[in-house]
């Protein structure tokens, strides 16, 4: 029996431009008790079929044909066509957070700062099942004792602000959950978290379908997500679907060309080290211009190009009142000790929050250290940098640059490309005007965009584009060293294997060093030779990458490597392995492996060029150099 | 809670210090005092008889003494001619132009400034409060330009000629008296219901005069703040439980939307005051206004300083009031410390 029946929708938006078609004439089932992954990229028209489910299409869009029957399969309510209900009339608001409810990408922004999640989630409950607000409490309690919160009766105070992005995302499920609804739609439940956080709500979400018997439809952009959650797969673009059929079906014997490109975008542990990802609109990298005026980094390959020793970095969190509250500080990075090797891609693992991104800022000079030091070699051995002043700091900064998470906020709306491209060459005086505007147009080339995009505003272009604009500005100063700070979380998983491999070949053509910076294992997997992870500001296993992803020694490491979820039937999550150690507070690690504030995070060489932070291993050989 | 009232109230007063030393800096900057300039008027008209006299007022008020000392007596922590005599003990200084204590001059003044000032700020939130919403929730229909193109008004027009408008027809249609904050027959007479009732009714064209163009900005940043949290992802959330339009829009946005209309508050008190002096002039109100002005072109310096320092009081007391209410209305900002923690 099918819970929700779409036959032929479409939905068009008016726009200034005329009319504009999102949803093409889709048609699909969601089965009772089942999972529907619907599949694709940004602006395929995904989040429109959600809104028109729920009735929340925005005033400018209309449903020009087809139809949204919900049947509840409990049999109280006959079905109904949600496209002939009015949008904001009581019958649909009777449905909405009654039988179809909807949890949202943002656990940040999703829920009101200003009201108790107890309020915010019993608001529902008070509105469709008769009841009064002492009962809507107990409901509530019982609904957070169900996904899971630590302290249920005492989180119902607790104002959103007061809890970790995980625990609002439960507190979202727990406020979809309250009135048991047929159909969840969990539009990208899991993509603003971590890879441990997101194997837990993963896990809940499955859990409470189970207990509920009530149908998902989970509308999600990776692969790996639907692997593991769903019964059934629709895979949209552009507005119509492309493909739809069983999990094993699509996953085993794509048939849709799209669906095949799609499939190996996605990068996976099972790669070999040779293997090279299939971008759907691949990118030819130019780079003869720019070999011309390169100055080659004289360091030779394979030596410590980067080091940092000891680097500890702590930010005060409240300044000290008037009256004398005291400062609280953050530890973010706790004496971490780093080499990049000159030629190689270093990638920096962690979740948020371990101090990945301000160990980057630290070897960029961009903040300054509490203690220890950062060393660079700029051709003379290493030096450290926070000795650098005037001409040798600005030599320092054309040798190093950053690429930069988000395309959108990290280019001037302002400013066109040409500007963009020719503002560091000013900045550091090189060359003439019109030095400058061939070496933009060289830059555009290289990132495979046409020159004569030079005079546009960044406005105009995708994001992928935009994050090419960003390497290439990077590139302007012709660096030997690029800090790539989650480059591509940002995009899709198509946009995302384009660059990649055009980070690849830059590095192989400019004899490029990286120090990649991401969250995602498996494109830190894809894409760097050593691997260094941290958790909460200290660094706490570093070594080759097949040796970190194959043989992981520290307990952290194995925790984030089987959370991750893998685009692949053969191997699914472990759930059942999950949650049973929280591996991310380093008191809770086995011996040797325990850090406690205060002791030093010691990096130990458990095999060959793999260290290991094990603090207990030292204390235990000293012990036993004391008894000899 | 009581302990950050109790903080807040605490900080205060090295802020008044502050203001004060800064306001007394101000006041002092022109050259010479009002008794010198008297001397120097009567010198050169040759009557030096009552210049030893003005040279013993000038001892008296301790205005032969260096700045900071005549900072220090002014404020009541450092011996006068008589003592430890200042603001601190309750004398807020001689007024030379009145040629009376200041609490005589400024005294019945007060009263009807705080009360004028209460009734404008009143006015103003009444007014903007349901029009913003109106406005925000209506984006683009034609009430929402109707009150736009009104509001431009309120800000354009001069505040003083509004007044006299309104004067005008409220003179002509109900025959209230022209000028002033009472009828004629009841200056300086016992209160009674009746002078009340005066009192009130000649309020009404002073707070319209003052609030508006007040309204008319508070319009516009209530509109936009709410027009801001409308399209909040939180709102949908609360759409997709099945809550009214109505409800939703009360329990929601529009709180998020109050927090920079309440912070408003204290900042509003100082431009109504210093506003409003021309309006008080026209209108001849009985306010410390037009009392502020003539007593900075005389060099009227207590009398000047004491006002200032007055009006600085009521915007620290205004802040307090925001800041409180801030922090019953939004618990980030009352448990703002427990979440780092």
């Amino acid at each position: 029996m099918n819970v929700l029946s779409i036959d032929g929708l479409t939905v068009d938006f008016k726009t200034a431009e005329g009319q504009v078609r999102a949803v093409d004439d889709v048609s699909f089932t969601v089965p009772q008790n089942k999972t529907v992954a619907l599949v694709g990229e940004s602006g395929s028209g995904k989040t429109v079929i959600s809104q028109t489910i729920m009735g929340l299409l925005p005033e400018s869009a209309h449903v020009t044909s087809g139809s949204v029957v919900l049947d509840d399969p409990r049999g109280s309510e006959p079905p109904v066509d949600i496209t002939k209900l009015e949008r904001k009339g009581p019958q649909m608001r009777h449905l909405r957070g009654n039988q179809i409810a909807i949890i949202f990408q943002e656990p940040m922004t999703s829920l009101s700062p200003l009201h108790t999640i107890g309020d915010q989630i019993g608001e529902a409950a008070l509105l469709h099942r008769n009841v009064g607000t002492a009962e809507a409490r107990e409901l509530t309690r019982e609904m957070l004792r169900l996904v899971q919160f630590p302290d249920p009766a005492q989180s119902l105070d607790a104002y959103p602000f007061e809890l970790s992005g995980g625990l609002r995302q439960r507190a979202m499920i727990a406020m979809a959950m309250i009135c048991r609804p047929a159909l969840l739609i969990a539009d990208e439940p899991t993509t603003a978290l971590d890879v441990t956080i997101q194997a837990e709500i993963l896990k809940l979400i499955k859990d409470v379908q189970s207990e509920l018997e009530m149908s998902v439809l989970m509308i999600t952009h990776d692969f790996g997500v639907v692997a593991n959650m769903a019964d059934e797969v629709v895979v949209i673009y552009h507005g119509r679907i492309m493909e739809k059929g069983t999990a094993q079906q699509l996953f085993n014997d794509p048939q849709h060309a799209y669906l095949k490109a799609l499939l190996k975008a996605v990068p996976s542990f099972h790669m070999d080290k040779s293997e090279r990802l299939a971008p759907i609109r691949p990118i030819e990298v130019h780079a003869e211009d720019l070999k011309k005026s390169r100055i080659e980094c004289t360091v030779e390959p394979g030596k410590p190009l980067v080091e940092v020793k000891n680097a500890t970095k702590r930010f005060n969190l409240r300044k000290a009142g008037l009256f004398g509250t005291a400062p609280k500080t953050l530890t973010a990075l706790d004496t971490i000790n780093l080499t990049i090797r000159r030629g190689e891609c270093l990638g920096l693992v962690g979740e948020s929050g371990s101090g990945k991104t301000t160990a980057a800022k630290a070897i960029l000079r961009a903040i300054n250290l509490n203690e220890g030091q950062v060393f660079y070699d700029r051709g003379e051995g290493l030096t450290d940098i926070a000795e650098l002043s005037g001409g040798d700091l600005m030599d320092y900064r054309r040798r190093v640059q950053l690429i930069f998470q988000d395309p959108f906020s990290s280019l001037n709306p302002r400013m066109t490309v040409n500007d963009i491209l020719t503002e560091p060459l000013q900045i550091h005086g090189i060359g003439t005007p019109e030095d400058q505007a061939e070496r933009a147009r060289a830059l555009m080339n290289l990132v495979g965009l046409d020159a004569r995009f030079l005079r546009r505003y960044p406005h105009s272009f995708s994001g992928g584009q935009r994050q090419r604009i960003g390497i290439a500005r990077a590139l302007a100063l012709n660096p030997e060293f690029l800090l790539c700070d989650e480059p591509t979380s940002a995009l899709d998983v198509s946009v995302q294997a384009q660059i990649l491999n055009l980070l690849q070949d830059l590095k192989r053509d400019l004899n490029l060093t990286y120090l990649f910076v991401s969250h995602n294992l498996a494109v830190v997997d894809y894409i760097a030779d050593r691997i260094a992870v941290m958790c909460r500001g200290r660094v706490v296993e570093i070594g080759e990458t097949r040796e970190i992803v194959s043989n992981p020694l520290h307990p952290y490491t194995k925790a984030l490597l089987s959370a991750v979820p893998e685009p692949d039937l053969e191997t699914p999550l472990d759930f059942a392995a999950l949650g049973e150690s929280r591996a991310s507070d380093p008191s809770e690690w086995p011996e040797p492996f325990r850090v406690v504030d205060g002791v030093e995070p010691t990096l130990v060489e458990f095999e060959k060029d793999h260290f290991v932070c094990a603090p207990g291993v030292e204390a235990q050989s000293a012990l036993r150099g004391t008894a000899a | 809670m009581l302990q950050y009232i109790a903080r807040r109230i605490l900080a205060m007063i090295p802020t008044l210090f502050v203001i004060s030393f800064l306001t007394f800096f101000i006041i002092e900057l022109p050259a010479g005092d009002y008794i010198s300039n008297q001397i120097a008027a009567l010198k050169s008209t040759g009557e030096s008889s009552s210049v030893a006299k003005l040279e013993f007022l000038r001892k008296e008020f301790a205005l032969d003494r260096p700045f900071f000392e005549r900072y220090l007596i002014w404020v009541g922590v450092w011996p006068g001619p008589h003592g430890f005599d200042g603001l601190i003990q309750g004398n807020w200084g001689w007024s030379f132009e009145f040629d009376k204590p200041v609490s005589d001059v400024v005294g019945p003044t007060l009263p009807l400034t705080v009360l004028l000032n209460f009734a404008t700020i009143l006015f103003v939130y009444i007014v903007s409060f349901p029009i913003g919403i109106y406005s925000a929730t209506r984006q683009y229909s034609w009430g929402d330009y109707g009150f736009t193109l009104l509001g431009y008004f309120g800000l354009a027009v001069p505040n003083f000629l509004l007044g006299l408008i309104l004067l005008y027809l409220f003179n002509r249609w109900f025959g209230l008296s022209v000028g002033g904050l009472m009828a004629p027959e009841y200056i300086d007479q016992p209160w009674s219901l009746n002078k009340g009732l005066s009192i009130l009714a000649h309020m009404i064209v002073p707070t319209i005069v003052i609030g508006t163009s007040g309204t008319a900005a508070m319009i516009r940043r209530l509109r936009a703040n709410l027009l801001d949290e409308l399209h909040k992802q939180y709102v949908t959330t609360g759409r997709a439980k099945g809550l009214s339009e109505r409800k939703l829009l009360t329990k929601y946005p529009l709180r998020m939307a109050l927090n920079p209309f309440i912070a408003d508050i204290g900042s509003l008190i100082p431009s109504m005051v210093s506003g409003s002096v021309i309006v008080s002039v026209v209108l001849n109100l009985p306010t410390v206004g037009p009392v502020l002005l003539s007593a900075l072109q005389s060099q009227d310096q207590f009398l000047s300083g004491f006002i200032l320092l007055f009006v600085a009081v009521l915007t620290l007391f205004g802040m307090l009031v925001s800041d409180l209410l801030l922090a019953v209305l939004d618990p980030r900002i009352r448990l703002g410390g427990r979440a780092s923690s």
